[in-house]
């Protein structure tokens, strides 16, 4: 049992890196970004190249992942989604969701439609025992990677100039801008990174999640789940938003394979009965 | 026993405090006003008689029925209907189409979906009586969107109008209306039936003067002085809230 | 267009005059009807269209005129899609007509039950629900795999003659037929319900739901009202695919057929219920060329036109559907249904 709760924890922190971005996005900019997901695909096959066919160590395999994908976002940030903040929630779902079916495709086109699988490195191979519990060395990795990601987020956000600026621009935009605070910087730099994280867990959870063209759709659901659950005024809401549905998922399809996916529908379900606004959030008038 | 009744009202967000203490008891056919300065609260009790926010304490009685727990659309069909300060109208329906759709929700027609609008006389001729009351006839065939601001808010108050309320509340009704409109607004102000009972939020002392019987003054959320118009003209209190302002009609 | 008002006589007939079907209108579905006998070895084709022409009514209905977002109507779609291949695979209901009924039913049921959900919150948490219930309805239907054919479909399925008369022919003439009927028929109830006081309080509700129940409307009975009926017609476009074909898949629950029917409604416009029929002429039209040209990354092309319209600005393609509308008009003659607001 104690396995479950360490895979679902993995789990759960691996779905928290790839989805704060998306949180953070749309508590800042009010923007609905379907195609998050691409980025992680993204990351995913950033790895997968440099990794299995350049032989780049994969060590520096994630943190290239992770420039790359940011440097992605921040490149699509500035020539595409800027002309669509303003635009209703519709255009907007209708611009991302047009943007994941052109990259889903691409990627089909220049990498074909297999699974693909990272060389992981002998090190991280196998497992530990520790008290009877197996512990996937890979996963304990995630956990620590991920861990120290959600420390030093809380503390950039928490603890920097950049941290309070963007807290200011998600808690009103226009009041921050008139402070003097350069929203469209924090935007930038703000989706830039968010991006950047989603391509490290997607290079990171090529192992666990499985990474081929449909990733950004399959997981499209999960993103959404964790935000809507968590929130998207903070970032403890969305990190322990993940880990519930983590565990909550890994459990379920352990204990009860027939419905085992269907505990993660449920949960939002309820949450968005209960609390519309996530277990976490404000209400927000939006 | 009055129409409209609110017993010790109290609205607040967080720590503030909105709206506390307020009781107000308006007879039938009452013209009653409510003034006071920006912040008051004024739309808050708007807000809280309509149904838009919840009391945290206090209850308020319609006809002697106790509404408090009512959601908005049911004040409506009991009789209350209000107006908005910044025109809440359906910027593409026509006023034809506006007043019509609150005619055949009074009527209970609203739900209807096999009949087309406009096939029963009644609604047609009530829409056409209101046009003329509201002197909106020239433009109802306009999409509400472009019609000059007056004419947005005579549809504003034949909108609130249309539901036939006993109890008509306006929330600054003459706000932001042109000086060449204005005339034409406050001549359908003063015309409004005698049956029906009028509250009547404002800033424009001239319309506050001429139009109302008696006049409540909310100050930070509470009541500070009730009366008739040439008493609260008087009271010295009223006076060092508006510091100087000139309130002789 | 500023016209003193008539006495209330002339209310009334101007009202009436608006509801009345124009030429214009007329000539569509004649001209629908007889490509029955214009293109007789394109029925296949004209009946997935047809069938889309329906799916994309109703997304237009909640979207366009009470303005929710879904990204889930493949949930009804699906649902009855499947009760139908069910019904007539074991035999439980043989006659088409009634069991299409029964599905659309059954629709519409998830629909009345999932409305709760889709009125509270905002855009997202919309998206959210109706996503989820279709999601969740496609690993249902992957989970119980021994009554849905799970990934290999529902086989086996064999259509009864429709009335114990009209049998399903190879060709699908006899499908186009049964098909182009029950959307006109659904149209004709959609006309019905947005010409009439419901129908207006659903525009209403949808510009400015503050307004609309301080005047009395119950908004949220309006909503979960139109919700449902739209879900009964969604799941009627299901059954009917399934129907024609004699086939239903696990894809009827996917994202991409919400989301290409999103696109269907948007090339047609929103709000003036011809959109979406004239969205899914298009989009077939579309999506057979490109096909034909690259048939493997059709969804490459399809995510840029989304792109594209989006960037371009829907009230600018709106208007120049509008412009070409107006033109064909004047040659026509008499108004067509005026456009309400558009869906945003």
């Amino acid at each position: 049992m104690l396995t479950i709760l360490f895979d679902g924890l993995a789990y759960g922190m691996l779905l928290f890196v790839l989805a704060c971005g998306l949180s953070v996005t749309l508590g800042l900019m009010n923007f609905i970004n379907l195609a998050h997901g691409a980025f992680a695909m993204a990351g995913g096959y950033c790895t997968v190249i440099l990794v299995n066919r350049l032989g780049v160590p994969f060590a520096l395999g994630l943190p290239i992942a992770f420039l790359v994908t940011a440097a992605l976002g921040a490149l699509f940030e500035r020539t595409l989604y800027v002309h669509v903040y303003r635009r209703s929630h519709l255009d907007q779902v209708l611009f991302t969701i047009g943007l994941v079916f052109m990259s889903v495709a691409a990627v089909d086109y220049v990498m074909g439609s297999s699974q693909q699988f990272v060389l992981i490195p002998e090190a991280l191979q196998g497992h530990f025992i520790v008290f009877g519990i197996g512990m996937s060395k890979y996963r304990l990795l995630i956990i620590l990677i991920c861990g120290l990601l959600t420390v030093a987020l809380q503390l950039m956000i928490g603890k920097t100039r950049f941290g309070s600026r963007l807290r200011a621009a998600v808690d009103d935009q226009r009041v921050a801008r008139g402070l003097g605070i350069n929203v469209g910087a924090v935007f930038a730099i703000t989706f830039a990174f968010g991006s950047g994280l989603a391509g490290l867990g997607g290079a990171l959870g090529a192992e666990i999640l499985g990474l081929d063209p449909t990733f950004p759709l399959k997981y499209l659901i999960y993103f959404l789940i964790v935000v809507t659950v968590g929130g998207t005024s903070s970032i403890t809401g969305p990190f322990v938003a993940s880990i519930l549905l983590g565990i909550a998922d890994v459990a379920g399809k352990y204990y009860a394979p027939k419905l085992g996916a269907f505990v993660i529908y449920t949960i939002m379900i309820v949450v968005l009965i209960w609390r519309p606004q996530g277990l976490f959030g404000r209400s927000a008038a939006r | 026993m009055p129409i409209l009744e609110t017993i010790g009202l109290e609205k607040r967000f967080g720590g503030v405090t909105a709206a506390h203490g307020v009781s107000l008891a308006i007879e039938k056919g009452a013209r009653h006003a409510l003034i006071g300065p920006n912040g008051a609260g004024k739309t808050t009790v708007i807000n809280l008689l309509t149904g838009v926010l919840r009391p945290t304490a206090g209850s308020i009685m319609l006809d002697g029925r106790d509404i408090t727990a009512l959601a908005p659309y049911q004040r409506v069909r009991l009789g209350m209907a209000r107006t908005f300060q910044i025109n809440q109208l359906f910027s593409d329906l026509t006023p034809l189409e506006t007043i019509g759709l609150a005619v055949s929700e009074r009527l209970g027609l609203g739900s209807d979906w096999w009949r087309l609008v406009g096939s029963r006389p009644t609604v047609t001729e009530e829409i056409v009586e209101i046009g003329e009351r509201f002197r909106l006839t020239d433009v109802m065939h306009e999409r509400t969107a472009i019609l000059p601001y007056g004419k947005q808010r005579l549809l504003e108050i034949a909108l609130a109008f249309a539901c036939r309320p006993h109890v008509l509340l306006l929330d600054e009704p003459a706000a932001g209306v042109p000086d060449a409109e204005r005339h034409e607004l406050l001549a359908t102000i003063a015309a409004l039936p005698e049956d029906v009972t009028v509250l009547l939020i404002e800033h424009d002392m001239d319309l506050v003067f001429s139009f109302a019987d008696r006049i409540s003054v909310l100050v930070n959320g509470g009541l500070l002085v009730e009366g008739a118009p040439e008493d609260v003209a008087r009271d010295p209190r009223v006076k060092a809230v508006y510091l100087g302002e000139d309130l002789d009609a | 267009m500023s016209a003193m008002l008539p006495p209330t006589h002339g209310v009334a007939a101007f009202l009436a005059r608006r509801a009345r079907w124009s030429p214009l209108e007329i000539a569509f579905w004649v001209f629908a009807f007889a490509t029955i006998w214009l293109f007789p070895g394109k029925h296949l084709i004209l009946t997935e269209t047809a069938i889309l022409a329906l799916f994309a009514l109703s997304l237009d209905l909640i979207l366009g005129y009470a303005g929710i977002i879904s990204l889930g109507q493949a949930a009804f779609f699906g649902l009855a899609g499947y009760v139908s291949g069910l019904l007539a695979k074991y035999g439980i209901v043989n006659e088409p007509v009634i069991a299409l009924l029964f599905s659309g039913l059954v629709a519409a049921a998830l629909g009345f039950v999932t409305s709760f959900l889709v009125l509270r919150g905002s855009d997202l948490t919309r998206l959210m629900v109706t996503l989820g219930v279709a999601l969740m309805l496609g690993e249902l239907a992957n989970r119980y795999s021994n009554i849905t054919g799970g990934a290999d479909g529902l086989q086996g399925i064999t259509m009864a003659p429709i009335f114990g008369v009209f049998r399903f022919d190879m060709f699908g003439h006899t499908g186009y037929i049964y098909c182009l009927i029950v959307l006109f028929v659904c149209f004709l109830i959609a006309r019905r319900i947005v010409y009439s006081p419901f129908g207006l309080s659903l525009r209403s509700l949808k510009g400015n739901p503050l307004r609309a129940s301080a005047i009395g409307i119950p908004v949220n009975r309006r909503l979960v009202a139109i919700y449902t009926v739209s879900a009964g017609f969604a799941g009627v476009a299901g059954a009917l695919l399934t129907q024609t074909t004699a086939f239903c898949s696990l894809d009827v629950f996917s994202l991409e057929r919400s989301a290409d029917l999103l696109l269907v409604l948007i090339i047609g416009g929103t709000g003036y219920l011809y959109g979406g029929l004239i969205g899914a002429v298009i989009y077939k039209f579309l999506q057979d060329w490109i096909a034909s040209l690259t048939p493997q990354y059709w969804q490459f092309w399809i995510g840029l036109v989304l792109v594209a319209i989006v960037l371009v600005g829907r009230e600018r393609v709106d208007g120049w559907i509008t412009a070409v509308r107006a033109a064909i008009v004047r040659l026509g003659g008499r108004l067509v249904a005026r456009p309400a607001a558009l869906g945003s």
